[in-house]
């Protein structure tokens, strides 16, 4: 397991108002990271620190274990949240503009290009101009010019909004295919559903501070409430130590009220009635989001 | 590839390519003859004619006035004037009327012209000095003098004007030129700052609004952007002006066959020796001295207005929330261009000094005085000044510029744009 992006103690100052207090992160490689919080939280300016758009006022960033440098910039790749192309411009000049500002030569840009053009089946777009595209269209355009320099790091930032189902499942596809192929990715959206499928870890910022921050799965087991969920045949009756939150067709909800094993339960209930499926409800990134923003 | 040449490169073939530059290119020269040569030609053709009624009631043999292509003059005699007034006008533009005198002399104060429309200034001056003409010579005559001996006696005096340089070495000048070349050189710079400065305004805007920035500049720094932009669209007016040098040089050549073919058949001797005065008196101008400073002056002064209409740029969303930045950093050109009249009557006064030193008004006033002639050392001075003026104001456009690209939806004040040269990163 090595490091792809080492945060340490990141602060940044506008006008006297903290936008990011003391933040430590490492991102490891190939892994998803899911950056996420409410608006105004940060997450932009941490984004943009990554991306050498602007600069923490202290702390330090290290990438692939070295200090993070201005040449590493051709490395990162970068699909902002707030984005556009040049209207003007025709698509294929505009992936070629934008690959050679991150490095690559005519030709390498060219075959790469080529290379994702075909493989989302978008050759005959190449000669069109960006204000004939559809929104959708343009959008697919700007992931293409995002990842087109191979780079290590790839920060999405809302990357689905503006796309339908079909094509959200398309660029979603590319982005674990990137992360098989050892691409570090770090995506921030709001769309808990695509953190929960997608994220290996995330962290949570919120009014400048890392609210929270680990692997999804132990974030999950830290955040769960001890609740099952059960589906049964017969009557089921209170178990003793536990609360039934909600009993609806054959389908039940039960909490513990004091420390209890799973275990304790299910021996409990075959008593009673016939267990047709037992399973441990963990919270969802949802619900840990609202529970983690509106504690604080 | 140097990522500036890069950023250099996209901006200016974007804007090389448009049909619209290649349109105004070709047409601007055009237009701009027309401006002068359209106004005299409406002139001429817009001018209709009237007819004037001579009321004369004391039959003076002299009030006989010659027509004119506008003026057609008829004397009525034997008309009661006062009662035939109104039904006169039916057919008469206006009535010149003279009453009962018991001298020609006397007349002066007596005359009067009635219209139903008020008469044009042209056209009660031109029946004015008709009317001195004839009584000019009147009294003349009637003291015994012959007015064309008066004609003869009459000079015209235009005093040859020569400036001697350190080497003792003189050269015919003309103070007309100077003031013609000077005033056309400080409105060109004044026309190219302006335009070609909103240019970059505009484009910055545009990325703005294209949301295309961000993407940009996470990969270049913003300075290189601006500095990318800024020059690629100098380069373009490089590129116009140089199209508009072929241009004229074509059309001069066209316009010379022209002559050569009508010979001096149609063309005047008297023409043809002012055309000549005209070409000579223009280069003994120091032309060297007045290019080489066009394009510095040129070039200084974009620079200096173009990174701060990129900065104005940066802080507005849309085009329309510029207006608020765009007067204050404009109020020195336009008081530069009102101030070229001042310059070119006394182009070495304190004023004309000071203002080509400051580098804000330097690229104007400076170009509308070096054709009187300006000492080099001046020149440098004046230069230098303007490019430390353009280094200082580039370094305050960055500085708002890095932060404005990336605000959106927010409702930038005077400030909030000081906040942001004090942003740290």
């Amino acid at each position: 397991m090595s490091i792809c992006l080492e945060v340490k103690n990141i602060r940044k100052e506008y006008n006297q108002k903290v936008a990011l207090d003391r933040i430590s992160l490492s991102i490891e490689k190939g892994k998803i990271f899911g950056l996420l919080g409410p608006n105004g939280a940060g997450k932009t300016t941490f984004i943009r620190i990554i991306n050498q758009i602007t600069a923490p006022d202290t702390g330090s960033i290290q990438f692939n274990g070295m200090d993070f440098k201005r040449e590493h910039i051709t490395r990162i790749g970068y699909l902002p949240e707030e984005r556009g192309l040049y209207k003007n411009m025709k698509v294929g000049e505009q992936c070629l503009y934008l690959a050679r500002l991150k490095g690559l030569s005519k030709t390498e840009a060219k075959q790469q290009i080529h290379y994702w053009f075909q493989r989302l089946e978008m050759l005959d777009w190449l000669p069109k101009k960006v204000e004939e595209l559809s929104k959708g269209m343009a959008q697919k355009v700007q992931f293409i010019s995002t990842i087109i320099h191979q780079p290590e790091l790839i920060i999405l930032d809302e990357p689905f909004s503006g796309f339908d189902p079909i094509n959200s499942e398309i660029i979603k596809q590319e982005v674990l295919r990137l992360k098989e192929q050892g691409t570090t990715i770090i995506l921030s959206t709001h769309r808990m559903e695509s953190v929960e499928e997608l994220c290996d870890d995330i962290a949570l910022i919120n009014a400048g501070q890392c609210v929270l921050y680990g692997q999804v799965t132990q974030i999950k087991e830290k955040y769960k409430k001890d609740i099952y969920k059960i589906e049964y045949r017969g009557t089921l009756k209170t178990p003793e130590g536990f609360n039934v939150l909600e009993n609806d067709n054959n389908i039940a909800l039960i909490k513990a009220t004091q420390k209890q094993s799973s275990n304790q339960l299910l021996s409990k209930l075959i008593k009673q009635v016939d267990v047709v499926s037992f399973k441990e409800k963990l919270p969802s990134i949802n619900d840990i989001f609202i529970q983690s923003v509106s504690n604080e | 590839m140097n990522k500036l040449l890069l950023v250099i490169q996209r901006e200016y073939l974007s804007r090389v390519r448009k049909k619209s530059f290649i349109i105004m290119t070709l047409l601007t020269p055009f237009l701009l003859v027309g401006l002068f040569v359209i106004p005299s030609v409406v002139a001429v053709n817009s001018e209709t004619n009237y007819d004037v009624a001579i009321v004369d009631e004391n039959k003076f043999e002299q009030l006989k006035l010659n027509s004119t292509e506008t003026l057609r003059f008829q004397t009525l005699n034997n008309i009661d004037f006062n009662d035939n007034k109104t039904i006169l006008l039916d057919t008469y533009d206006f009535l010149l009327h003279v009453p009962k005198v018991d001298s020609l002399v006397r007349i002066e104060s007596q005359m009067a012209i009635y219209s139903k429309n008020q008469i044009s200034l042209s056209n009660k001056s031109s029946i004015e000095s008709k009317l001195e003409k004839i009584l000019t010579n009147f009294n003349l005559v009637k003291n015994g003098i012959d007015p064309e001996q008066i004609k003869l006696a009459e000079s015209n005096i235009s005093i040859d004007t020569y400036v001697v340089d350190t080497s003792g070495k003189d050269a015919k000048s003309s103070s007309e030129a100077s003031y013609g070349i000077g005033m056309i050189c400080g409105f060109l710079i004044y026309i190219f700052i302006f335009s070609y400065g909103t240019m970059v305004m505009r484009s910055v805007v545009e990325e703005k609004t294209n949301r295309i920035v961000e993407i940009i500049i996470s990969s270049i720094k913003p300075f290189q952007l601006m500095l990318g932009k800024i020059m690629s669209i100098a380069l373009v007016g490089l590129t116009q002006f140089f199209l508009w040098i072929v241009l004229a040089f074509l059309l001069l050549i066209a316009v010379n066959g022209f002559i050569g073919a009508v010979d001096s058949n149609t063309v005047s001797n008297d023409e043809l020796q002012l055309f000549d005065e005209l070409i000579s008196s223009v280069s003994n101008l120091p032309i060297r001295t007045l290019v080489i400073s066009f394009i510095l002056y040129f070039v200084g002064g974009y620079l200096l207005y173009g990174s701060l209409f990129a900065a104005i740029g940066s802080a507005s969303d849309q085009e329309t929330d510029s207006q608020q930045f765009i007067l204050p950093i404009t109020i020195p050109l336009i008081l530069s261009f009102v101030f070229i009249q001042l310059i070119v009557d006394s182009p070495h006064s304190g004023l004309a000094y000071t203002l080509s030193m400051i580098p804000f008004t330097s690229p104007i006033i400076m170009m509308a005085r070096i054709p009187f002639g300006v000492g080099i050392h001046e020149i440098i001075l004046s230069v230098s000044l303007l490019i430390l003026g353009f280094i200082t104001t580039s370094w305050i456009a960055a500085k708002i510029y890095r932060v404005g690209i990336l605000m959106y939806g927010k409702k930038i004040t005077y400030n909030e744009l000081w906040k942001w040269l004090k942003y740290k990163g």
